[in-house]
């Protein structure tokens, strides 16, 4: 059966999502080492060990999402969040960066280390690599893959696959994006913030709202119109060749209509993004999955996908799981 | 690979891009192929006869009861503001868009307070909009705070980073309005409960009929 993998960025976002019915609950610590570093978001020390204990009394397990990539000679952060998360009992944690790997599988040899999205391994040459070199157990594909080429990639490796399911859809090279330190001057590669809210402005104009990125004016909705995060990759522009959404629209992806395609592809875990998310999309999110994948395995009719009201822009996608654009 | 937009990568800075949003809102053709979902309903507002018979009101009766309320909230909740770090010396304006007042929190942790005000004061850092009951939902939790935003249920202006933090304290908290507002009548809490509840079905009850006469 494949694993249901929720965010949580907040203690009570875990409670949610474990008692929503998660299989396991991705979480981070409140610094620059995860790739959710928002205001007021996510644990500090005392909060995952007792967030972990949580999980653990439903069965339900805690990832620790340690997947900023290390600043040279601030190393000793993401060392402590290492040695910090293995001390709370995290069943696995989740990592980008080449070194803190290797240093995380040399200091915690028994620790189970899941490969990032941001680590961008996306062919079963470099995922090969982590599994060999570093006993990686299981790998987060990027969101830039149909559902055949993780078929094939599941096939050809040695380790577990996780996919996306819902949620943000990033497709970026994710871990290589500079799109948001290219304006703000951070990331979420080395800071834990596309888009930091510290740069981000709304104005009304009459009722159009105006999202604005540092000095860069992301979008314009008209009155009624739905709204997006003010991210680069989901703004519109005007260029020499045209005007619009020139590398994604506003949407949210939501794999529902495909999860017997998924779990024939192999995939081992179904992770939902969203851990800057409420206490209400967690619990409706998860639920609702819960409920899909439930009947899935007893092979009966899929419960309506009810989800709607809580993507970006009101829409959503299949994404690259269809891709049919080339 | 997806073909490129651009005619050279390098056009991909602000020198040569014309950044500005379009003027108008217009449909791009799909880069991603979707599926367009049904909307959210937009959360119900109170009817305006509320608004109406509220307006030649004066404000100061509720003061007492808001400030009761805040620290009745805040005595159940103690580590509500933990999460706000700096942002907890700011003030919030907080304008409920089918109501003739607006609040003002000043979430300090000494001195958390909660006012009552015709209009907002100019020059506020942070300016949060919506309907009574979306407000509501966001601190009780039923409502989540980005989808009210994408709906434009909710607007946002001024500083986003307290924003967030607000958001992200009050979620964490689990507050529940009625029962910690209900605290305050100490032995008569559970009657309180059940007045306070009430009275909130109530107020849902009318908003929902506007939404269905509206509708029709």
């Amino acid at each position: 059966m494949m694993e249901l993998i929720c965010p949580a960025g907040t203690p009570a976002a875990l409670r949610t999502a474990v008692d929503a019915g998660a299989d396991a609950v991705y979480c981070g610590f409140a610094d620059a080492t995860n790739a959710r570093n928002f205001p007021g978001l996510n644990f500090n020390r005392r909060e995952m060990s007792e967030g972990i204990a949580y999980a653990h009394r439903s069965r339900a397990k805690v990832l620790v999402a340690i997947n900023t990539f290390p600043a040279a000679g601030a190393q000793e952060l993401w060392y402590s969040a290492v040695d910090d998360a293995v001390a709370a009992g995290a069943d696995a944690l989740i990592i980008a960066d080449v070194g803190l790997i290797d240093h995380a599988a040399r200091t915690h040899p028994r620790q189970r280390l899941h490969l990032s999205v941001q680590a961008a391994a996306s062919n079963p040459d470099a995922i090969g690599f982590y599994v060999r070199r570093f006993g990686i157990k299981r790998v987060v594909l990027p969101r830039v893959l149909t559902v055949s080429e993780i078929a094939a990639i599941t096939r050809a490796i040695e380790c577990e696959t996780e996919v996306f399911i819902f949620g943000g859809l990033c497709v970026m090279a994710e871990g290589r994006c500079s799109l948001s330190s290219h304006v703000t001057g951070q990331s979420p590669n080395m800071n834990g913030v596309c888009s930091p809210a510290s740069h981000v402005v709304y104005r009304e104009e009459a009722g159009t709202l105006v999202s604005r990125l540092g000095d860069f004016t992301i979008n314009r909705f008209a009155k009624g119109e739905p709204a997006a995060y003010p991210t680069l990759c989901k703004g519109r522009f005007k260029t020499s060749l045209g005007s619009g959404y020139l590398f994604e629209d506003p949407v949210s992806l939501d794999a529902a209509a495909i999860l017997p395609s998924l779990r024939a592809a192999g995939v081992a875990a179904l992770k939902i993004e969203g851990r800057q998310r409420s206490r209400a999309y967690i619990e409706g999110v998860v639920r609702g999955f819960r409920e899909q994948l439930d009947a899935l395995e007893a092979g009966e009719k899929p419960p309506a996908d009810r989800l709607a009201a809580l993507t970006e822009g009101q829409n959503s996608t299949l994404g690259a799981y269809r891709k049919n654009w080339r | 690979m997806r073909p490129s937009l651009f005619q050279n990568k390098d056009e991909l800075t602000p020198a040569t891009v014309n950044t500005e949003a379009m003027d108008a809102p217009f449909r791009s053709p799909r880069v991603l192929q979707g599926a367009d979902c049904a909307r959210m309903p937009p959360v119900p507002t109170l009817p305006r006869w509320i608004a109406r018979t509220l307006q030649p009101l004066p404000l100061a009766p509720l003061q007492l009861p808001l400030a009761l309320a805040l620290r009745s909230v805040v005595a159940r909740h103690p580590y509500i503001f933990e999460r706000l770090d700096v942002h907890a010396y700011k003030r919030f304006g907080l304008q409920p868009t089918d109501l003739p007042f607006g609040l003002v929190l000043a979430p300090h942790p000494k001195m958390p307070s909660l006012i009552a005000v015709r209009s907002l004061p100019a020059g506020l850092p942070i300016r949060i909009a919506g309907p009574l009951l979306g407000l509501i939902g966001l601190i009780d939790g039923s409502y989540d705070g980005d989808a009210l935003f994408f709906s434009r249920d909710l607007v946002v202006e001024g500083d986003v980073e307290a924003v967030l933090a607000l958001r992200n304290a009050i979620d964490d908290a689990g507050v529940d309005l009625v029962a910690d507002t209900a605290a305050l009548f100490g032995p008569l809490a559970p009657s309180g409960e059940r007045l306070l509840g009430g009275a909130l079905l109530q107020l849902k009850g009318a908003a929902l009929a506007t939404k269905r006469e509206e509708a029709r």
